[in-house]
């Protein structure tokens, strides 16, 4: 190896920890927040490994705060958002593709473009009138203004590259619509429809304007719990910590195990709601 | 022009075809017309009132717009969403594009690191707003700490009107750069290798290479990064309401800040339109700029290969 080759070799690594170093050191720092007792938290210089660790830190965010109950409202608005978005977004996406109709895809991009903020004001109103307010459902119908355009923008890129031939020789055997769709187009965009449903997944597990405004006491997502709770126990840094991890751990979790999708789906199209 | 001519050879069963696929769309239609569509129209509507929670409305035509220019708040706002998104452009799209330069290279780890490195993106940003608050904090907080191991003195980072934007901008070039380095390196991997080869025979040197072969090549992608990087940064909120909530006094309130108080805080809901409404004329107003230097630098260089 030639010394101008080592050197580069050098240099590379150098320019590999100067990058991921930020992410990780971060990362690591809201570990250790969330691991030390109170004393070493507010300790000067600080302290990253303690000596014992303050696993209550944990219990006190799992037991105390109706943690439970907003981790559930979480799943239920995700959940929901994300399945009626994909039930429909789908076979929109589908059918777009096949009409070849590129220009409804500006509705997706006014969508894009349109601060969630401008959404809110009217719905906020709409939900109050039909006296929705109180259910979880204002946040599940307003999360799918994130949901369903990363879905239909995803599915209308994912089926403009999967083969006609399958699905014109099914025609001629005889097959409808509805049954090419299902039996023939759906099983060959299976890997389309894993990515977007984890973007959606995480975009609104994510949002949080959404639940600032709509959510009451009993019907808080753990985006809106979390910042609750920087204004009520401003005071104590572990338990905070903890609770930060805690409600994005899940999407870490999807991150590191799907990020062939994630990357697939961002560089497609980085629709991202709100 | 394939379109054309398939159209032409099936003229009639071409548009029995499309018409057949309706029934997919129409579900979703449904959908967008009722949470994007409805909202912006009847935003328009509530723009043109005097409407304000508890009290009756009353049409006022453009009396809401009027207000806007005579409002120093919205004014500062405007100037530092400018300023806000002006950096959060910028700092990502240098440091992404650095990003991908070096994730094209092949080393070991690089799948685990480059999952890593996107994971600020993905994480819950109000959970990163958190943390991030704490690293402020000017007395116990890990940032002055450092700054003080390589000899800077303590900052009060987003406690002190003048340092808090760029703070915050951290905060966010640190969440985006990933999707920079996604998009760019999606770029990256379309260049084909006969320029490199050919270049490296010359003895021309990795930065040589970057400048004229790499840079002219990835532009295209460059310019989406900076316009996704736009429209995300100008909309920005969940951090700076998290972190500041457009504070210290109104240091970091940005449009989209200001328009929550409108709406949310005050319920001045008719001036909360006009202000949504203008906002996101900005931000196309901002994309076409983006749209129309990407036009100019097209035809600057065909012209300087001319």
């Amino acid at each position: 190896m030639s010394p101008r080759r080592i050197l580069g070799k050098i240099a590379l690594a150098f320019s590999v920890v100067i990058i991921v170093s930020p992410a990780i050191l971060f990362f690591v720092w809201m570990v250790s927040l969330s691991i030390k007792p109170e004393v070493d938290n507010a300790s000067y210089p600080p302290i990253l490994i303690p000596d014992r660790l303050a696993w209550k830190n944990y219990a006190a965010v799992l037991t105390s705060n109706h943690f439970v109950t907003y981790f559930f409202n979480s799943l239920i608005v995700t959940g929901t958002a994300t399945l009626f978005a994909l039930a429909v977004g789908v076979p929109a996406g589908y059918g777009i593709a096949r009409m070849r109709a590129h220009k409804s895809a500006i509705v997706i991009l006014i969508a894009r473009i349109t601060p969630g903020l401008s959404y809110l004001i009217p719905l906020f109103l709409a939900f109050q009138w039909i006296g929705l307010l109180g259910t979880l459902w204002p946040q599940i119908i307003i999360h799918l203004v994130v949901t369903v355009p990363i879905v239909i923008w995803i599915m209308i890129g994912y089926f403009e590259t999967t083969p006609m031939e399958l699905e014109e020789a099914a025609i001629i055997d005889g097959a409808t619509r509805w049954q090419v769709f299902r039996y023939v187009a759906l099983p060959i965009a299976r890997p389309g429809i894993a990515v977007a449903m984890i973007l959606a997944v995480i975009f609104s597990w994510n949002n949080f304007v959404f639940g600032i405004v709509l959510a009451s006491r009993e019907t808080r997502t753990l985006p809106v719990a979390v910042y609750n709770m920087i204004s009520f126990d401003q005071l104590s840094w572990g338990p905070l910590a903890a609770a930060a991890l805690l409600v994005t751990f899940p999407v870490l979790l999807l991150t590191v195990f799907s990020q062939r999708q994630i990357v697939a789906g961002l560089t497609a199209g980085a629709v991202k709601g709100g | 022009m394939c379109e054309q001519s398939i159209e032409a050879d099936t003229g009639f069963k071409q548009k029995y075809w499309l018409r057949s696929y309706w029934p997919f769309v129409i579900p979703a239609l449904v959908v967008v017309l009722g949470v994007i569509i409805f909202p912006w129209l009847f935003t328009i509507w509530m723009s043109l009132n005097e409407w304000k929670v508890g009290s009756p409305t009353v049409f006022v035509g453009l009396a809401n717009y009027l207000r806007l220019p005579n409002d120093p708040r919205f004014i500062e706002a405007t100037w530092h969403t400018i300023a806000y998104t002006f950096l959060s452009v910028l700092l990502p799209l240098v440091l992404g594009t650095f990003a991908a330069v070096v994730f094209h290279q092949k080393f070991p780890l690089r799948g685990f690191l480059r999952g890593l490195f996107i994971m600020p993106m993905m994480a819950t940003p109000v959970a990163i707003a958190l943390v991030w608050t704490m690293m402020f904090n000017p007395q116990l907080g890990v940032l002055n700490y450092l700054l003080s191991l390589v000899g800077l003195p303590a900052q009060l980072w987003v406690f002190h009107p003048g340092t808090v934007i760029p703070s915050l901008v951290m905060v966010e070039t640190w969440q985006w750069t990933p999707l920079v380095m996604l998009i760019v390196l999606g770029g990256l991997a379309a260049i084909p290798a006969e320029p490199y080869e050919s270049a490296r025979i010359d003895g021309a040197s990795f930065w040589q290479m970057f400048r004229y072969i790499t840079l002219p090549l990835i532009t295209p992608f460059l310019f989406i990064a900076a316009m996704i990087r736009m429209i995300d940064a100008v909309k920005s909120f969940d951090i700076i309401f998290a972190i500041t909530q457009g504070g210290p006094g109104t240091a970091s309130e940005t449009i989209n800040l200001y328009l929550y108080s409108v709406a949310f805080v005050y319920y001045d809901i008719g001036y909360g339109s006009a202000i949504a409404l203008v906002f996101f004329v900005l931000i196309v107003v901002l994309a076409a700029i983006l749209l129309y230097l990407r036009q100019r630098m097209h035809w600057s260089e065909a012209g300087a290969n001319a």
